[in-house]
């Protein structure tokens, strides 16, 4: 049994008199150990299937687990936990919070998660040291640069240990330089047996994964595994995601 | 989750905003406040009260008493309604065997028309002329210092005799502490209402224990030169306690009859009226018998018609709680309706505080923290808040008594007790919680989704 699989997964939105189906009858397994890239134009939805994924927002229909555990029973506690436990979620914004210390931060899952202070404070230097970043842990994230943020951001998401790590455009608001880095951190943790998905709209990225799965129009288009095929076919994949529609996922 | 956490990232929230989170405390500072000294106020008046309630003395008497009104059926008989006279006390005498010490006593007031008693060119105006037999003194608990009380002779003779208390004295003849010595006038002769009596006795001067230390105090100053009487001239502050028992004077009774009183030109003949007949009982077991007994006496008396009413300590005690209990009452709404604002405002800038902080609650809720994580979190800043200005609170609170005895000098001064503190803080606490509940309930069921995606 894969670690992640959704069944067939629909998000519909209703928009006053409107109605737009961002996601529509999505099948997917993800297996232990995958570096998974998902693209796709804006309002693709891969948005909305990433968010599903990370249990912050539930399917109109469908059926999907993570670990076992089947997601669209599970009570909102329940599915904090999974989000604590066995998820790891890095933004694009970083989204530290802003009058707490790197440390402060990066030990806020383990809190939620009831450890003691002590054993917190180990954890979180730990993860910090991973990353390369334990020599800030009393600064402020706004006395931090953007790459030097996403990095504690990316310790705040392995902490608590989880089973799979989501990132949604890691590097968008990144210089080309600085993204590399958090990139080449991802690979690196792929390498350690971790469990990546990495969303974002930028084919080159994508490129660099071993697994890829495009999305458009709620659906998913392709479903490319390099271990199987070679796929050069990202740059024109780029040209048609510049011209592509506003659809739901962009409201 | 463990408490520890939640407070600590409370207190960083509540930092973070120094001077709202001041302002959102101040509110309940001055409920808080106003709660002790209200409180404070209440009990410092409870104290005066109690004080009063002993010093009317034993439960083991009551008090005959004029009833101006009729029970409703008797209304008509309104104009044969004979009043308390001498009779009754003859009556109560004859009939009532329970009954012992029976005093009928004739009250002239200040208020209820002229009472100018002078000396040479000074006058004063007590407060009450008593006339009455002379075992009123025991009934009122009254103790002679210097002289005599009047005796049956005196009464019998209707002699031009007085007993004064201190307060009368001081008018007339000067202050101890102004002229440096005691002055003990027996003998003397003062006008009450222009009639000539002789003094003959002078009551002791009734104080609490606190007047009593502080004269004592001013009395060792002004003997070591440090306070001078006569710069010192501030109004003297009586605990009123005992202002009107150290503001009276007291004749025989049928020396009021002869001098002050006249009867009516309707009636055939003098009808010697008294204002109330104070009865002693021998035990207050006996209380209900007694009034009983002294009712059926006086239904007679009065041919049937109840133009009399009967007064009990027990009802006098009952009317001081009841005062008690609405300073009490009022007291709590006032102070209640300050920590009711106080509450409102911790909810608005908690509400305020949320709607700006959504993206962060969001960012909790996709790193773990469940629906109760966010609702704790804001519920404990909210008491967190509440409890630290109430904590101020309690501080300022004994400022405002201070404030209050110098803007409002009583002699009960304000007392805080323990309790009074636990209540106030304990009202903190319960401010805290009642407005951190909902705006804790609206920031925790944000869904993850929602709140992140928010701007």
């Amino acid at each position: 049994m894969a670690l992640v699989e959704i069944r067939d997964v629909s998000k519909i939105y209703n928009l006053g008199s409107e109605t737009i189906k961002a996601l529509d009858g999505v099948d997917l397994d993800i297996n232990e150990g995958e570096f998974t890239s998902i693209v796709g134009p804006s309002g693709s939805g891969k948005s909305t299937l990433m968010h599903i994924l990370g249990c912050l927002d539930n399917p109109t229909a469908g059926t999907m687990s993570i670990d076992g555990t089947q997601i669209e029973k599970a009570k909102p506690h329940e599915l904090a936990k999974i989000r604590n436990t066995k998820i790891g979620f890095v933004f694009q914004f970083f989204n530290l919070l802003p009058r707490l210390s790197v440390l402060q931060n990066v030990e806020l899952p383990l809190i939620y998660s009831g450890l003691s202070a002590k054993k917190r404070r180990e954890t979180a230097h730990e993860v910090l040291k991973l990353v390369e970043m334990e020599d800030r842990s009393k600064h402020r994230p706004n006395q931090l640069s953007g790459g030097q943020q996403q990095r504690v951001a990316i310790a705040r998401a392995l902490v608590n240990e989880p089973r799979i790590i989501f990132a949604d455009e890691p590097t968008g608001n990144l210089d080309s330089n600085t993204g590399e880095i958090i990139l080449n951190l991802f690979h690196s943790l792929q390498k350690q047996g971790r469990t990546i998905v990495l969303v974002t709209h930028d084919p080159d990225i994508a490129g660099l994964t071993p697994r890829r799965i495009e999305i458009r129009d709620g659906k998913i288009a392709r479903n490319v595994d390099s271990k199987f095929v070679r796929d050069s076919e990202n740059s024109r994949f780029h040209i048609e995601s510049e011209s592509a529609e506003e659809t739901a996922s962009s409201k | 989750m463990n408490l520890g956490a939640v407070i600590a990232n409370c207190v960083r929230e509540i930092k973070g905003h120094p001077v709202r989170s001041f302002l959102t405390m101040f509110g309940i500072i001055l409920g808080i406040s106003s709660l002790v000294a209200m409180n404070g106020t209440v009990k410092g008046m409870e104290n005066g009260l109690k004080e009063a309630l002993v010093e009317v003395g034993g439960m083991d008497k009551f008090e005959i008493q004029e009833e101006e009104n009729l029970p409703e059926h008797q209304e008509h008989l309104d104009g044969q309604s004979p009043g308390l006279t001498m009779s009754d006390v003859y009556a109560l005498q004859v009939s009532a065997p329970l009954l012992s010490d029976i005093t009928p006593a004739v009250e002239l007031t200040r208020w209820d028309g002229t009472l100018v008693v002078n000396y040479k060119k000074r006058y004063a105006r007590p407060y009450k002329l008593i006339g009455a037999w002379s075992s009123f003194m025991e009934m009122e608990d009254h103790r002679i210092a210097h002289g005599r009380m009047f005796n049956d002779l005196d009464e019998e003779n209707a002699a031009s005799v007085c007993v004064i208390s201190t307060g009368v004295r001081d008018d007339l003849f000067g202050h101890p502490e102004y002229v440096g010595r005691e002055i003990i006038p027996l003998g003397e002769t003062i006008y009450i209402n222009y009639v000539p009596f002789t003094i003959i006795g002078m009551f002791e001067l009734y104080e609490t224990e606190r007047e009593k230390k502080e004269r004592l105090e001013r009395q060792r100053l002004i003997a070591s030169g440090e306070l001078d009487p006569r710069k010192n001239r501030r109004r003297r502050q009586d605990s009123w306690v005992y202002r009107s028992k150290n503001q009276c004077i007291y004749i025989p009774l049928r020396t009021m009859h002869a001098k002050f009183l006249s009867s009516k030109s309707t009636e055939p003949e003098p009808v010697l009226r008294i204002d109330n007949i104070s009865v002693r009982i021998p035990d207050i077991s006996l209380l209900e018998t007694s009034i009983q007994q002294a009712r059926n006496v006086m239904m007679v008396a009065h041919r049937g018609i109840e133009d009399f009413a009967f007064r009990t300590e027990e009802f006098m005690a009952e009317d001081v709680e009841e005062t008690i209990q609405n300073y009490r009452i009022s007291g709590a709404v006032i102070a209640g309706i300050g920590l009711i604002v106080g509450g409102i405002g911790i909810m608005n800038i908690m509400l305020a505080s949320i709607s700006e902080r959504i993206r962060e609650i969001g960012i909790c809720k996709a790193i773990g923290a469940t629906d109760f994580t966010i609702f704790s979190q804001i519920l404990a800043e909210s008491v967190i808040l509440s409890v630290t200005g109430g904590i101020l609170g309690l501080i300022t609170s004994q400022g405002v008594l201070g404030l209050i005895a110098i803007l409002a000098p009583t002699e009960n001064a304000p007392e805080v007790t323990l309790s009074n503190l636990a209540i106030a803080f304990s009202a903190s606490i319960l401010v805290g919680i009642l407005s951190g509940v909902y705006p804790g309930i609206k920031a925790s069921t944000y869904s993850p989704i929602e709140a992140l995606k928010y701007e």
